[in-house]
């Protein structure tokens, strides 16, 4: 009877009554702003890059509002599927993959250019959720039970580590990480397993690009090396202090304008939006990011299904790291690595990944209360 | 199973919540700390990341700013600004620079030599920076660039400000302006936080010693530029102050008539207001042109100017050194009468020649002049007389007047390239050349020869003290405006409102605070009276050079200081200077002051190797003399005005 009256032709509009609007309009939200920033990093006008960042996310947010309103219980059958194919596709981007910049990072699928390693951050959050969902309590530290989650760990972090891309094998892996955490592995592995990590240490260092290295060098010391590595994270400091409380106002940010920052497109958009806003609009956008990570959260707590509260959980890091990551790097508390910020960030893989997994996080909420068999 | 289900269930959710607690604290604290970051540095850092935003995106380009004029006493310009045509280049707006230069070559003369400089400068700099190609185009040249410019993309013709000076006649008072040179950098220190590029200079003359003041202060100009470098946008301007104008005391008019009067000749003319030491005219000869130096001068114009015999280079009015010949015998008179040597009436018999301890002391004239007193030996210049004088008066005494009226120091305080020369003595040449004096060089010392060094502008001081009654001045050759008016110039103010009020020379020297150079002012008066004939009577040896006219009538003294003593069958064949060598003639020397009754100004003419004072001399300083006179009138028009009112 339950079963019919979710299925009825009825329930759409239901649905919508069932949609978490505080996250909606926060995703909205920052999604607007985002498009001033972009047209503010294009130098005023909008040219190929706020256009198509325009675009796309409103196509995208399309996506999340169809994905929200898809079963749970569909994207709990489907992770496993979903996870190998993204496996599937970072491999043909080891053989197909468009170069650019020295990395091999994305496939050309003719409309536009797909960075599956992208996709990855959410598909390894599907799976591992997916999977604690099926195994026992009991079972989570058993031997036989930790060797698929450590497989679905490695394979996809050295496969976009050896892209090389350091910033998204990162993230991939505090997802992982974090799932299999909650799930209840005990800390007691994760202690063997960093013993080891550190016995390899020297091993994944010899395989990092030497510009990696010269990266983290340099946020150990950033003055070392003022016009090279270092340069970026200056710049960046200088943009954002010199924002001062309100800003520079709105298309006004001389670090950005001038080029004196790098990658104000990408990775640093937050030093151009706080460079032009100041710290009242980068306190508001640290606010809107909190809110969203807490909705998410929230929604983990009401869903009933383990798959569900897994994956809310486990996104909910995973966002809130990502934001964390990027403000810190370009705040000057961690290296460069190059990791987007979320919806912000021009780059059409990381926007989709996003979307997609907050779509996910919506279902969540229409479909809170099913249970997954 | 259903139970089972309901409690792995329940056993999962405990686990999972208790662990997302942990996380979000944790998540928590991480938020605190980026929020703390990002407060640290909009916050509390923000003015100093501030100024580092601004240090990155503006740039300062120091501009100089209009250099201060020279303008002689009625406000002509010796010394002013032109606009320049200048071409300049942006090799990153030009399709081609090679293209274009060969183009270019095509349109104005430029070197291939120049051009290689010019590429290996431009490659040196970023490819939006200016550079300048052509700094001193002519008008034609430059019309002719602008008719073929849309050939020429990436050129920019130019209007600039250079210094410019309108004639040479100056060129030596004035001095010139070049580009700073390292050595520059070292020595002169308001240059070194200067800091500006392409700033001309002072090298000599009043350019020099003016400088800091000419130069004003800098203006800027501030960019915007991006993180590659490239001007954005100009932001601010300051054109600076401009220079400070100076006026001098020179006469434009006298100044070309003087340089023209000396225009086949080595040599120079000083002409000085004798009551308020005004410098009316100071000229060097051979002259050269100030303004090659402006930008830059050739390889083959510097090479002439400094090895031409002549030296255009020197001012040999102020650094030119010359025995004083026979004017120093104006001295050596009133020296005797200052120290009752002499009586006035002293008759010596001139034979020509003179003997003593065994050396021959030779007059000028071989037959010798007969019985001469001191008017007479004045007027004809006899050599006999003075040797007798000299003899009993003794070097030291002679000395010590010479230096008294100027001789043996430095006239002007602006040019460090004046020279001070030589007033000797028995001290002077112990120490300088560590001998004991002869009585013999005494006698050459009396009639300017032998250790005696002068100046030609010494000699007009000396000139102007003697004909100003004996009253010490201080020679200038700048117009200070806030100056108070002088006290000799005040006496000549008193003396020509009340006209017939003879003052005696105590009551001058007590109401008008005059210095004195004389013990007994008749004594000058006599020497005065002496010169007067030497002009203007039959036999005195500038009588031929005479104007009859009252207005202009002058006294004057020839001299001729001896390069290279006659041998005894030179004197005996009685060779004439014009039939020796150039490098071997006379300096000619003529001092005068004018007009006779009321005299105003003096002057003093050096020709180089001109022979005799007489012939070479005189002649000049009767056109100058004219000159000055007639403009006597309008110079004394102008005294009270300020610099500028004339302009």
């Amino acid at each position: 009877m339950l079963h019919t009256r979710l299925h009825s032709p009825f329930a759409l509009k239901d649905k919508f009554f069932d949609l978490d609007y505080t996250l909606l309009f926060s995703i909205l939200m920052l999604g607007v702003i985002s498009m001033f920033a972009q047209y503010s990093s294009s130098g005023g006008q909008f040219d190929y890059h706020a256009k198509s960042h325009t675009i796309r996310f409103f196509v995208f947010f399309f996506l999340f509002l169809a994905v929200s309103f898809i079963n749970i219980r569909f994207w709990n059958d489907y992770s496993l599927l979903i996870f190998i194919l993204l496996i599937l596709l970072l491999v043909a981007v080891k053989f197909f993959g468009v170069q650019s910049q020295g990395s091999r990072r994305w496939i050309n699928l003719f409309v536009f250019n797909l960075q599956p390693s992208e996709l990855m951050k959410v598909g390894i959050i599907l799976f591992l959720s997916n999977y604690y969902h099926k195994i026992s309590s009991g079972d989570v530290n058993k031997f036989k039970y930790l060797f698929y989650p450590l497989m679905a760990l490695i394979i996809p972090f050295m496969l976009v580590l050896t892209q090389p891309d350091l910033g998204t094998a990162i993230l991939i892996i505090i997802s992982g990480i974090v799932i299999t955490w909650l799930a209840g592995v005990k800390w007691r592995i994760f202690a063997y397993l960093s013993g080891l990590l550190i016995v390899l240490a020297p091993v994944a260092i010899s395989l990092l690009k030497p510009y990696q290295k010269k990266r983290i060098l340099t946020f150990l010391n950033p003055d070392s090396d003022p016009l090279g590595a270092g340069y970026q994270i200056i710049q960046s400091k200088i943009a954002i202090g010199s924002g001062g409380i309100f800003g520079k106002g709105f298309l006004n940010g001389s670090q950005a304008y001038l080029n004196f920052l790098p990658e104000k497109h990408t990775d640093f958009i937050f030093t151009l939006y706080s460079e032009e806003f100041g710290f009242v609009g980068s306190a508001f956008m640290i606010f809107l990011y909190f809110l969203i990570t807490y909705r998410i959260i929230r929604i983990g707590t009401i869903t009933r299904s383990i798959f569900g509260k897994l994956y809310c959980y486990g996104f909910s890091t995973a966002f809130f790291a990502y934001v964390a990551i990027n403000m810190s790097m370009v705040l000057g508390l961690l290296p460069i690595v190059g990791a987007p910020l979320p919806i912000l960030s021009y780059g059409g893989s990381s926007m989709l990944a996003m979307m997609f997994g907050l779509g996910i996080v919506m279902s969540c909420n229409v479909y809170k209360n099913n249970a997954i068999g | 199973m259903l139970s089972f289900n309901s409690s792995n269930i329940i056993s999962k959710t405990k686990t999972i919540s208790r662990r997302m607690f942990l996380l979000s604290s944790f998540k928590a604290v991480v938020l605190i700390g980026i929020f703390g970051r990002l407060a640290s540095l909009q916050i509390n850092d923000s003015s100093k990341y501030r100024s580092l935003a601004d240090k990155n995106r503006f740039r300062e380009t120091k501009i100089a700013p209009p250099r201060g004029i020279i303008e002689d006493y009625f406000g002509n310009q010796l010394a002013s600004n032109n606009k320049i045509y200048q071409l300049h280049v942006v090799p990153d707006s030009t399709p081609n620079i090679d293209e274009l230069f060969f183009r270019l070559k095509n349109i104005i003369d430029i070197s291939p030599r120049k051009l290689k400089l010019l590429k290996k400068k431009i490659s040196k700099k970023k490819s939006w920076d200016t550079t300048i190609v052509s700094d001193n185009l002519s008008w034609a040249e430059f019309s002719r660039v602008n008719l073929f410019l849309h050939e020429l993309q990436g050129l920019q013709p130019t209007v600039s400000v250079a210094r410019f000076y309108p004639d040479s006649s100056s060129s030596h008072a004035i001095g010139y302006v070049s580009e700073i040179s390292p050595h520059d950098l070292r020595t002169k220190a308001y240059l070194q936080n200067l800091n500006i590029e392409n700033v001309e200079i002072g090298k000599t003359g009043l350019e020099s010693a003016l400088d800091e003041q000419m130069l004003g202060s800098p203006g800027y100009l501030r960019y915007e530029v991006n993180a590659y470098g490239k001007k954005v946008r100009q932001v601010a301007t300051d054109k600076g102050l401009k220079g400070k104008t100076f006026r001098t005391t020179l006469d434009q008019s006298v100044q070309k008539l003087s340089s023209e009067a000396l225009q086949n000749v080595s040599g120079a003319i000083c002409v000085m207001d004798i009551y308020n030491g005004d410098i009316i005219s100071m000229v060097s000869s051979p002259n050269f042109n100030p303004n090659s130096f402006v930008h830059g001068v050739s390889h083959d114009e510097w090479k002439g100017l400094t090895e031409n015999r002549d030296k255009p280079m020197l001012n040999k009015a102020l650094s030119g050194l010359y025995p004083p010949g026979s004017t120093i015998k104006t001295l050596t008179a009133l020296s005797a009468l200052e120290n009752d040597i002499v009586n006035p009436k002293l008759l010596v018999k001139c034979e020509g020649y003179v003997d003593l301890h065994g050396e021959r002391f030779h007059c000028w004239k071989k037959k010798g002049h007969g019985i001469v007193g001191m008017r007479t030996a004045l007027k004809k210049s006899c050599d006999v007389y003075f040797y007798e004088v000299s003899r009993r008066l003794g070097i030291d005494r002679l000395s010590a007047t010479a230096k008294k009226f100027g001789l043996g120091e430095k006239v002007l305080q602006n040019y460090s390239e004046e020279k001070i020369g030589v007033v000797p003595n028995t001290k002077w040449k112990k120490k300088e050349l560590g001998k004991n004096w002869y009585i013999g060089e005494t006698l050459h010392s009396g009639i300017g020869q032998g250790y005696f060094l002068t100046t030609p502008l010494q000699l007009s001081l000396m000139t102007a003290q003697i004909a100003n009654g004996g009253f010490k001045i201080s020679p200038r050759i700048l117009v200070d405006e806030n100056e108070e008016v002088g006290n000799l110039q005040r006496y000549l103010n008193h003396k020509n409102s009340t006209p017939g009020n003879v003052m005696s020379a105590d009551d001058q020297i007590y109401n008008f605070n005059l210095q004195p150079l004389f013990r007994n002012q008749e004594n000058i008066n006599l020497v005065k009276d002496a010169m007067f004939a030497a002009t203007n009577e039959v036999g005195g040896t500038s009588y031929r050079s005479r104007h009859k006219e009252r207005k202009f009538m002058f006294a004057g003294k020839t001299g001729s200081s001896q390069i290279k003593r006659f041998t005894p069958e030179q004197r005996e064949a009685e060779i004439k200077q014009k039939d020796i060598t150039y490098l071997e003639r006379d300096h000619a020397w003529f001092v005068a002051f004018a007009p006779v009754q009321d005299p105003r100004y003096a002057i003093s003419v050096l020709v180089e190797h001109g022979g005799s004072g007489s012939s070479a001399a005189a002649p000049i300083a009767k056109k100058i003399i004219k000159r000055v006179i007639e403009r006597h009138e309008i110079r004394t028009a102008q005294i009270y005005k300020k610099s500028g009112e004339n302009t």
